[in-house]
């Protein structure tokens, strides 16, 4: 969403794709979980196609909108289709994953799993906004014509980063699920794709960097917020909203521009 | 040979008619103008061309083959670029990597290449690299490369857009007002570059309202008034022409 510009309120619903591909392949079909892993992830950019061709046309609220009523329609199907999710009484059972006989089977051991992921996913990111491609999009981003004009076939570029980023969503869908063994469908609404948004404006869309420190920070806040009790949402709330209102860039936007400021008052004084 | 050929295009807005009926070409290595009043209809015809607007009615053609129905991007494809009178720069980007932008058709790197950073990929960044650096070279601004396009002077923002339609090597260069806002002393480097790409080969389509400018530089304009060609020809044929001298009611028309 940050380079390109394109708000989507339906990644919860990738999340839950993968989460869901991996817990009903493995309980319901015994699959492998790194094969029930990457059918997950074929499922979601399949899905995440379908969906993006005709969403993406829409611009600004009303792509928000469009993707807001996609999530909910998966999430309806998570709840109903009760022969494979069990619905709302959920799905139970599901295999912790390993590697040849390694298990990750501590939280430790998962912690490192996980970041193996996200650090590839960082590293992935990273090389497409290096690239042709990612200034395709950073230009789609600020001025859809001038891109056009420039032979940025912008529908095209919009669809495959939006694929691109359900699959991330739905790889940690799948990781998630293995780590929690448990899937309700609950986990997986509208307000779960607010707070990946959220997450991702409070860190800053202008950087890759951004969406891992919005993603740390709002998960550590809350813990830091215990201490006021019944308070912790309005003060959670307050918290985001002066975000907003004073970093509009997010927290790196806001060290960024602190640099800038540095950097310009050297320049002067040498 | 015609570069570019419209045949009867119109296109309204609701109840106006931007443009009417309109036919006229671009020879190979020319260099025409477009003028007229504000609001005739003259950066619709930008529009139309590089496949912004479709028309209501009629053809444009580039090289024989039908634009019509193209995407921008289509056409841009094809060898036409331009530029904009509100500007589309990239505010987000530094002035090298908005110029490294017009290189999009030029390139080939897709989303595999660049999430696997092949070689390809990094190959194909240095060269445009250097082509971009080198275009801002041709219009004296490499030393604004590494700054961000959006704390630049106006005059200069439009040396960017003017570099970024260049970059890709175009046929045809399409550039809406290229002068408006621009002090004397860029005027005069913008002329001696259209000439230089101009005796390069290169065909350049110009829509500007400093008449000067226009008469001097063009070696044939034409003349909309409500979406409607009024005239056509060398710009002394223009300025004695009494259709132009009354759509322009009473301002100066000179070639000097």
């Amino acid at each position: 969403m940050g380079y390109a510009g394109q708000v989507s309120l339906g990644h919860a619903a990738f999340f839950g794709l993968g989460a869901y591909t991996s817990g009903v392949l493995t309980v319901k079909f015994g699959f492998n979980p790194w094969v029930a892993f990457v059918a997950g992830i074929f499922v979601t950019a399949f899905i995440a196609y379908i969906i993006g061709v005709p969403s993406l046309k829409l611009k600004g609220h009303y792509l928000a909108m469009a993707t807001l009523g996609f999530g909910s329609i998966i999430q309806i199907i998570f709840v109903q289709w009760r022969s494979l999710t069990e619905g709302s009484s959920g799905l139970v059972d599901i295999p912790g994953i390993s590697i040849g006989g390694f298990k990750f089977n501590t939280d430790l051991k998962y912690y490192y799993l996980v970041w193996i992921f996200a650090a590839l996913a960082i590293l992935l990111s990273l090389n497409i906004v290096q690239s042709r491609v990612g200034r395709a999009l950073k230009a789609l981003n600020k001025k859809e014509i001038g891109a056009e004009a420039m032979g940025v076939n912008t529908a095209k570029y919009k669809v495959q980063i939006f694929v691109l980023s359900a699959i991330y969503a739905s790889a940690a869908g799948s990781l998630y699920t293995h780590y929690i063994t448990f899937l309700s469908p609950e986990g997986f609404t509208f307000l779960f794709s607010v707070l990946i948004l959220v997450m991702a404006v409070f860190g800053g869309l202008t950087n890759i960097w951004g969406g891992v420190v919005g993603a740390v920070s709002l998960t550590i806040l809350p813990e830091f917020l215990r201490a006021y009790k019944d308070y912790d949402i309005i003060v959670y709330g307050v918290i985001l909203v002066m975000v907003m209102m004073f970093m509009p860039n997010g927290i790196l936007g806001l060290v960024e521009s602190a640099i800038q400021r540095i950097r310009a008052k050297w320049v002067v004084k040498g | 040979m015609d570069l570019i050929e419209a045949k009867r295009v119109s296109k309204s807005f609701g109840g106006l008619q931007a443009v009417a009926d309109l036919t006229f070409n671009l020879r190979k290595g020319r260099i025409k103008g477009i003028i007229g009043p504000n609001g005739a209809g003259k950066t619709t015809i930008f529009n139309l061309i590089s496949g912004i607007l479709s028309s209501d009615s009629g053809e444009i053609f580039f090289k024989g083959s039908l634009l019509n129905k193209l995407k921008p991007y289509q056409i841009a494809y094809l060898g036409i670029s331009r530029t904009f009178q509100n500007l589309q720069l990239f505010d987000n980007m530094t002035v090298v990597e908005n110029v490294m932008v017009g290189l999009h058709t030029r390139t080939r790197s897709e989303i595999v290449h660049a999430l696997l950073r092949l070689h390809q990929s990094r190959e194909e960044e240095r060269r445009i690299f250097e082509q971009a650096y080198e275009t801002l070279r041709l219009v004296n601004m490499e030393s604004r490369a590494f700054e961000m396009v959006s704390g630049l002077p106006f005059g200069e923002q439009k040396l960017v857009e003017v570099a970024r339609a260049l970059v890709s090597d175009p046929e045809v260069i399409m550039l809406d007002e290229p002068v408006s806002g621009l002090t004397t002393q860029e005027i005069e480097r913008l002329d001696d570059l259209i000439r230089k790409i101009n005796a390069q080969g290169k065909t350049i389509l110009l829509v500007e309202h400093n008449m000067r400018f226009v008469m001097n530089i063009c070696e044939e304009v034409l003349v909309v008034n409500y979406g409607k060609m009024i005239a056509e020809g060398n710009p002394s044929q223009i300025v004695s022409n009494q259709d132009v001298i009354n759509a322009y009611l009473g301002e100066e028309l000179s070639i000097a």
